[in-house]
């Protein structure tokens, strides 16, 4: 038994001093305890040392101070078995009833020691399973281990694990550890989580939307085949690039500098222009398709006139139309000239262009200082329009061009004439492929101009002579009186025969070779010439008209007498043959009426004989037929331009084939025709043809 | 430019003429006669069909384009005149 030496130095420093006697009991007490082990002695002898020294009674300090009588109290002290750790009161909350309740009886087992064992009851499922594992050898050995306990059952065991190793480790290891099942795991250290991430502006997004059509894939392949001929053509012309590029960039400024919306809806605007008047117009674009006269059917030689369009500008009201001419590629498209016929009353002129298309409105408008006598439009350029003035210039209008007034125009240097210019013509290019036209005036010369450059250059081409004998004049030197002339033709096919009529009814046939000397001369009527032409199929035949009322058909091989004669009963004032047929031709007079007369048919009398203005006081001055279509146009003194039909009868066409538009004419079969008329009217000299 | 603000004036005073649109190629109107309400209708409406009248004709033969369009109805009859860049429409009364 150990024992405690209790050193001096180690005590508590409070009892150390006044203690030290105490400790020397407590010393002693030791050493006594010591002796009892060894051999018993009696308390006497402790409590006896403890006399021996005397009774001087220590209390500690803190002993608790009781009186005499509370220190001969006696307490009872009962053993129980209750358990002094228990707790007297456990109040469990009772949810049933939402109170504390206290437990009424609270366990008093205190364990102070527990072990779990091995033993399994050998009934039990865990024993039976065991012993199937182990095996029918250990059948014997299971009386033995119900008795003698743990440490056979540990052998069989034992046993059993060693048969059964191979087979069932894990299986095994289960079995063992059936109750005290232990996990065990692991855990490795894991790197914390960094999460790293970009966010970027996201690329502007615009929303876009197609189709894709035939057509459209269509225009891309030709832009492309476009751009790929642009480059080509750079290539090529390296050198002249840089002017190209200039005239395209002079050309290409006026148009793309315009960048106000309504000028580009120019094209559009025009066609809506077209459509609107058509509507409005709608009945007479109806019987310009469609409408034929029934009644022709049964009138035979006869045939009437439909009005159709009435062509008029504010502006032109006040002038006569001075002349007409339709442009020979767009068959729709014709140009009238406005000036004035009175000598006394002279102002200014205009030159309209006028489309079927567009009755209300013309396309083009040119204003003149003077009036407007002629026009003539050429026959290969449909732009250029050449105009003869009352004054005696001639100029040349170039309508693609957006000039206000003509292009060319001629002066007094330049060789105008000294009276007013009755009519132009265009010609064929000259040598030097140089524009040239011809004009013919009342001053008496017929001029040729040539359009050279910006200049025209003119040339007499012929002087028209009164008579072959000068006139004497005052000083005694020989005056060539000149005629004037009024009117002109050029042969269809011969180019250098044309016919030049006259203010005093004569009708010279002349020859651009010579400049002095007429070819023929024909006295053809009593008063002015107004109109003369060359028929459009027969080459020798051609027609006259003048105020003297008449109007003759003549054959220039036969110039002495007209074949034909008609009496108009009013002044002509121009007549035209029709495009479709040899036979057929059309007058004007001054009385408002248009005659239509068909040789084929009738060789005396006009099959239509019609009014088309509304006041009779208005004179007739041109007449035009369409080249395509079946109607004619009309000018008279007021300004306005009339159109008309021509119904069935007036013109009888060789029948359609099938398959063509129009029916073919064949100009031989119209020669041959107004061959066979005037083969009639011929022979017979006898019969009086005035 | 002065040229075709007279066509315009001049197809606006003709006879039976109701009134003139003009619009672009996206179905704005730019320019019209009307008041804005009819002119915003008939604007986005007649801008659809002419597209689409376009496309049928173009589809049938891509070298082929449309010239113009009439509608007549039996109060008006509505002419459209498409451009390159443009629609001008023109209301006008039926003829009787």
């Amino acid at each position: 038994m150990p024992h405690r030496v209790s050193h001096p130095a180690t005590r508590n420093p409070r009892q150390g001093g006044p203690g030290s006697t105490v400790g020397a009991a407590r010393g002693n007490a030791r050493v006594i305890q010591r002796r009892r082990d060894d051999d018993d002695q009696t308390e006497m002898g402790d409590l006896g040392d403890e006399f021996l020294q005397g009774r001087t009674l220590v209390k500690p300090d803190d002993q608790l101070e009781l009186s005499e009588a509370e220190l001969k109290e006696e307490f009872t002290r009962i053993l129980t078995a209750n358990n002094p750790h228990a707790p007297q009161n456990i109040v469990r909350f009772n949810f049933k009833e939402r109170t504390f309740k206290q437990t009424s009886s609270v366990e008093q087992i205190a364990i102070h020691f527990a072990l779990d064992g091995n033993m399994l009851h050998k009934d039990s499922d865990e024993a039976r399973r065991q012993h199937a594992r182990g095996g029918a050898g250990e059948s014997h050995s299971e009386a033995a281990l119900s008795e003698v306990g743990e440490e056979t059952e540990a052998a069989a065991e034992e046993e059993g694990e060693k048969e059964e190793v191979v087979e069932e480790a894990p299986k095994k290891e289960s079995l063992r550890n059936q109750f005290n099942f232990s996990e065990r795991a692991s855990q490795t250290f894991n790197n914390p989580y960094r999460e790293r991430g970009t966010a970027t502006e996201p690329p502007p997004r615009a929303n876009f939307s197609a189709t894709a059509n035939q057509w459209e894939i269509y225009d891309a392949y030709l832009e492309d085949i476009q751009k790929q001929e642009k480059a080509k053509e750079k290539s090529k012309q390296v050198p002249a690039y840089k002017k190209d590029d200039e005239k395209v960039r002079k050309k290409l400024t006026p148009t793309e500098t315009v960048t106000d919306d309504i000028s580009r809806v120019g094209r559009a605007s025009k066609i809506i222009e077209r459509m609107v008047n058509q509507n409005t117009f709608d009945d007479i674009a109806q019987d310009f398709s469609y409408f034929e006269d029934a009644s022709d059917e049964f009138r035979d030689q006869e045939g009437t006139l439909l009005p159709l369009w009435k062509f008029s500008y504010d502006k032109a009201k006040r002038l006569a139309v001075t002349s007409i001419c339709w442009n020979p590629k767009y068959n729709d498209l014709f140009t009238v000239g406005h000036g004035s016929y009175d000598f006394a009353k002279q102002g200014r002129g205009m030159l309209l262009f006028y489309s079927l298309k567009n009755p209300s409105h013309p396309e083009y408008v040119y204003s003149t200082e003077c009036g407007v006598m002629c026009i003539d439009i050429h026959p290969d350029y449909p732009y250029l329009v050449a105009v003869g003035f009352y004054d005696g210039s001639v100029g040349v209008f170039n309508v693609q061009e957006k000039a206000q007034g003509a292009v060319y125009i001629s002066t007094a240097k330049t060789g105008k004439h000294t009276d007013p210019v009755w009519q132009v013509k265009w010609q064929k290019d000259d040598l030097d492929n140089n524009l040239n036209f011809f004009s013919v005036s009342s001053d008496g010369r017929v001029v040729s101009w040539t359009l050279v450059k910006n200049e025209l250059i003119y040339t007499d081409v012929i002087t028209l002579t009164v008579s072959d004998i000068p006139a004497e004049g005052p000083d005694g030197t020989q005056l060539q009186l000149l005629g004037c002339g009024t009117s002109f033709d050029f042969h269809k096919k011969i180019d250098y025969l044309f016919l030049v009529g006259t203010e005093e009814g004569k009708i010279h046939k002349c020859s651009k070779a010579y400049s002095s000397q007429f070819l023929d001369t024909i006295n053809a009527h009593h008063m002015a010439v107004d109109a003369v032409r060359w028929n459009p199929f027969h080459p020798d035949i051609f027609i006259s008209c003048s105020a003297d009322w008449t109007v003759k058909i003549w054959d220039h091989n036969y110039s002495h007498q007209p074949m034909f004669t008609f009496d108009l009963n009013s002044a002509v004032g121009d007549v035209a043959w029709a495009p479709f047929a040899s036979t057929v031709f059309g007058a004007v007079t001054a009385d408002g009426k248009v005659h239509v007369y068909d040789l084929n048919i009738n060789k005396y009398e006009a099959l239509c004989e019609q009014s088309v203005v509304q006041k009779k006081k208005t004179k007739l001055t041109h007449i035009e037929f369409n080249p395509d279509h079946m109607i004619v146009i009309v000018g008279d003194d007021r300004g306005y331009v009339t159109s008309t039909k021509l119904s069935p009868n007036l013109r009888k066409l060789p029948k359609k084939k099938k398959g063509e538009d129009k029916p073919p004419i064949d100009p031989e079969v119209e020669v041959a025709k107004l061959d066979k008329i005037l083969s009639l009217v011929r022979e017979p000299d006898t019969q009086d043809q005035k | 430019m002065a040229e075709v603000e007279e066509t315009i004036k001049r197809i606006q005073a003709h006879k039976g003429v109701i009134g003139i649109i003009v619009v672009n190629s996206e179905g704005i109107p730019i320019r019209t006669t009307l008041d804005n309400s009819t002119t915003v209708q008939y604007s986005g409406l007649i801008h659809l069909l002419t597209m689409k009248a376009r496309s049928t004709v173009r589809d049938i033969d891509p070298q082929n384009d449309l010239t113009f369009l009439r509608l007549r109805s039996k109060r008006h009859e509505i002419m459209v005149a498409p451009d390159k860049e443009y629609l001008l429409i023109v209301i006008q009364n039926s003829t009787d």
